[in-house]
């Protein structure tokens, strides 16, 4: 039986997991509220900034992965709000089955050209603080993940000032809600969902900066964190930043915690067996609107 | 009648002429055939999915025998026929590489090889067995491969079983040339069949060189976070941690445990996915003084050493994957060259009589004992200062083994 030290190890261990989970969660949560549609091709598109920060990184450019920030959400917004323009809004005529079909065909494409072009390799970037560690209590914990836990409260906290103290963020909230009334008060309905995707995207570049400094990639990792993050979005409630937050660190506890007392095999366990029990309790999720 | 007679000996000549073409193509088809023969070989690799990276390698490794093969007169016993290969993906799944041999059945290869990931090649070699087709594992490490009684499985390169005892013999001589600083190890094991028996078999032989296992920890593929994993380890405190996983998870692990400073006797896994080339040079604090007990090339080959200039020149990484499945390749050349034919029961019997040697990897003759070839052997390696030596065994080695590593303040 784990000790205390070890279980409050196990804890911090998790909201640092959470933290990155909550990255990749918000984006999504964000895309269903406003679009109504699972993104697909989430997963493949958080491999494409890894990529991206892998590449900055590399000489000659030698740019660190948190220096790297800004370019690569930058980048990750306009790529969301592109293939919104030209792809997906473009072809499914108005359709959210068309629009599903289409992000799944994108993830094809891109992990397959991921393949092609950077072979099946795993890549990791070399960082000089990766192995700096911070004591709390009994817990030892990489700077990198103390940084990207921060991180994801910032931007979280970040996201809601968006969506309740701009006009941008008013724009997101009316075409989430009503769409046809949206259009009637002069929204660009188009305009606005094609960026709420290059946001929803663009956490996803924030969250490979975060990321690359302890992890690697490869044409598949994408996908190793986007099936959490659909449990997180559908646990803390469709199109909520708050669940998605809550949902996040909640899912990372539970994984930790669960890997400590039955292994980190049976640990998993844990994750689908929450999920059950708030949704029996709150069919909509943690903080999800009844419709 | 004088017409008669002169249709007769009109025929006769024609006939003549006519007859000797005919026999010169329907009598001597081997001869006419083989000048345009080729022997089409089945290539079964994971090139998508989670293990993509190791089954390209595999490819890179074929493409290369294949080329040299057909470069140094293609099969000479069959009238200079050359090698085709005939590519499949099993994207890491064990239906795919199934539905792989299938179609490459239906394509008319004469034998298989693949597949990298032990639980396809066992499905996609029981498969083959049906059509009586040669199937050569180039790197699945299971036994269970080579003890199914299947007459049509070959597997040049040492299963776990062998790798496990000659690992333990190495651990255990390491370890007592230090003065046995290791008595106790945990196991970190990927849950699929080549870690889970990998990981079982060590388990149960390292009491023999004095080192008791703690724990077995195994792990899914692909795993997020292994900060649990090192959490784990450091509350045991095994004085050794041995890996067997996958690369990706491999190198997530020695870096997780790296990042938390936890102090180990030494690092040591078997057949380790990710101790490569790669790990060495991209993360050389995270990799110094790991050992790893696996396939490797003949460092004292002058082949090998050719043979790594060419696969470097290219811009990949001359790791085991590559030189495994280029010897696979090999050998099929010599069983075609033996039996002189592409037909399955002849090339069977010249694979299964096989002596079949070469100097770059550190194997003896080829002896198939129920498919198992007797004479391959893995070696004891380690990182040390951005590079990958051999420490074990003596005659193939090039650097003494640090053992314990140093430890971290």
């Amino acid at each position: 039986m784990p000790t205390s030290q070890i279980l409050f190890a196990g804890l911090i261990n998790g909201l640092m997991a959470g933290g990155i989970y909550v990255l990749v969660a918000v984006g999504l949560t964000l895309i269903y509220g406003v679009l109504h549609i699972i993104n697909f091709a989430h997963g493949s598109l958080l491999m494409l900034a890894m990529y991206a920060v892998f590449l900055l990184w590399r000489k000659p450019l030698g740019l660190d992965p948190y220096a790297a920030l800004p370019i690569v959400t930058a980048g990750a917004f306009a790529l969301g709000y592109m293939l919104y323009r030209a792809l997906i809004g473009h072809f499914s005529h108005g359709k959210d089955e068309n629009i599903l079909l289409i992000t799944l065909g994108l993830s094809i494409v891109i992990d397959n050209a991921a393949l092609f072009l950077f072979t099946g390799d795993t890549q990791t970037i070399d960082v000089a603080y990766a192995g700096r560690m911070i004591s709390l209590g009994p817990a030892l914990v990489a700077l990198p993940k103390l940084v990207s836990f921060a991180a994801a409260l910032v931007i979280c906290l970040l996201l809601g000032l968006l969506m309740t103290r701009t006009d941008i963020g008013k724009a997101i909230r009316a075409v989430a809600r009503e769409r046809q009334g949206a259009r009637l008060v002069g929204i660009d309905v188009e305009r606005v969902m094609a960026t709420s995707f290059g946001i929803g995207i663009a956490c996803l570049g924030a969250a490979a900066c975060l990321l690359m400094p302890t992890y690697y990639v490869s044409p598949s990792s994408g996908h190793a964190f986007v099936l959490i993050a659909f449990t997180i979005v559908a646990l803390g409630g469709m199109g909520s930043f708050k669940g998605a937050l809550l949902g996040g660190l909640l899912i990372g506890i539970v994984e930790s915690i669960g890997g400590l007392w039955l292994g980190e095999q049976l640990g998993q366990i844990g994750i689908p067996l929450v999920f059950i029990l708030i949704l029996l309790l709150r069919p909509t999720g943690l903080f999800g609107a009844a419709r | 009648m004088t017409q008669w007679k002169v249709r007769r000996q009109a025929v006769t000549r024609r006939g003549f002429i006519a007859g000797s073409a005919a026999a010169g193509v329907l009598g001597f088809p081997a001869v006419l055939r083989a000048q345009a023969r080729t022997v089409r070989v089945g290539l079964i690799h994971p090139v998508t999915g989670f293990v993509a990276y190791s089954g390209q390698q595999s490819r890179i490794g074929a493409a290369m025998a294949i080329a040299d093969a057909n470069k140094a007169g293609g099969i000479k016993g069959m009238g200079g026929a050359t090698l085709e290969a005939v590519l499949g993906d099993s994207q890491s799944k064990v239906e795919v590489g199934v539905s792989e041999v299938e179609r490459m059945n239906e394509a008319g290869v004469a034998a298989y090889i693949g597949c990298f990931q032990s639980p396809v090649g066992i499905a996609a070699s029981q498969a083959a067995a049906k059509y009586n087709t040669p199937f050569i594992i180039d790197v699945g490490a299971s036994d269970l491969i080579v003890n199914r009684g299947l007459k049509n499985v070959f597997r040049l390169k040492p299963g776990f079983g062998k790798c496990v005892d000659d690992a333990v013999v190495a651990l255990g001589e390491i370890n007592r040339a230090a003065g046995s600083p290791a008595k106790s190890a945990v196991l970190v094991h990927e849950s699929g069949e080549f870690g889970t028996g990998t990981a079982k078999l060590l388990a149960g032989k390292l009491p023999s060189i004095g080192i008791e296992a703690k724990e077995l920890i195994p792990h899914d593929n692909p795993t997020r976070n292994m900060d649990n994993v090192a959490l784990r380890i450091r509350g045991i405190q095994p004085d050794i941690l041995i890996m067997s996983n996958y690369v990706n998870e491999y190198t997530l692990l020695a870096r997780t445990l790296h990042q938390q400073r936890v102090n180990l006797v030494g690092m040591f896994s078997v057949l380790g996915g990710g101790f490569n080339y790669r790990l060495a040079r991209d993360l050389p604090d995270v990799a110094e003084n790991m050992m790893d007990y696996n396939h490797w090339f003949n460092p004292k080959s002058s082949k090998a050493q050719d043979l790594k200039r060419r696969v470097e020149a290219t811009g990949a990484l001359f790791t085991f994957e590559v030189y495994l499945t280029y010897n696979s390749v090999m050998l099929l050349v010599d069983a075609l060259e033996r039996a002189q034919s592409a037909d399955k029961d002849k090339l069977i019997e010249a694979l299964t009589a096989s002596t079949w040697s070469t100097d770059i990897v550190p194997y003896g003759p080829t002896r198939f004992v129920n498919g198992q070839n007797e004479g391959g052997r893995a070696v004891g390696l380690q990182v040390q200062k951005a590079d990958i030596v051999v420490v074990h065994p003596a005659e193939y080695a090039s650097a003494a083994a640090v053992f314990p590593k140093p430890r971290y303040n």
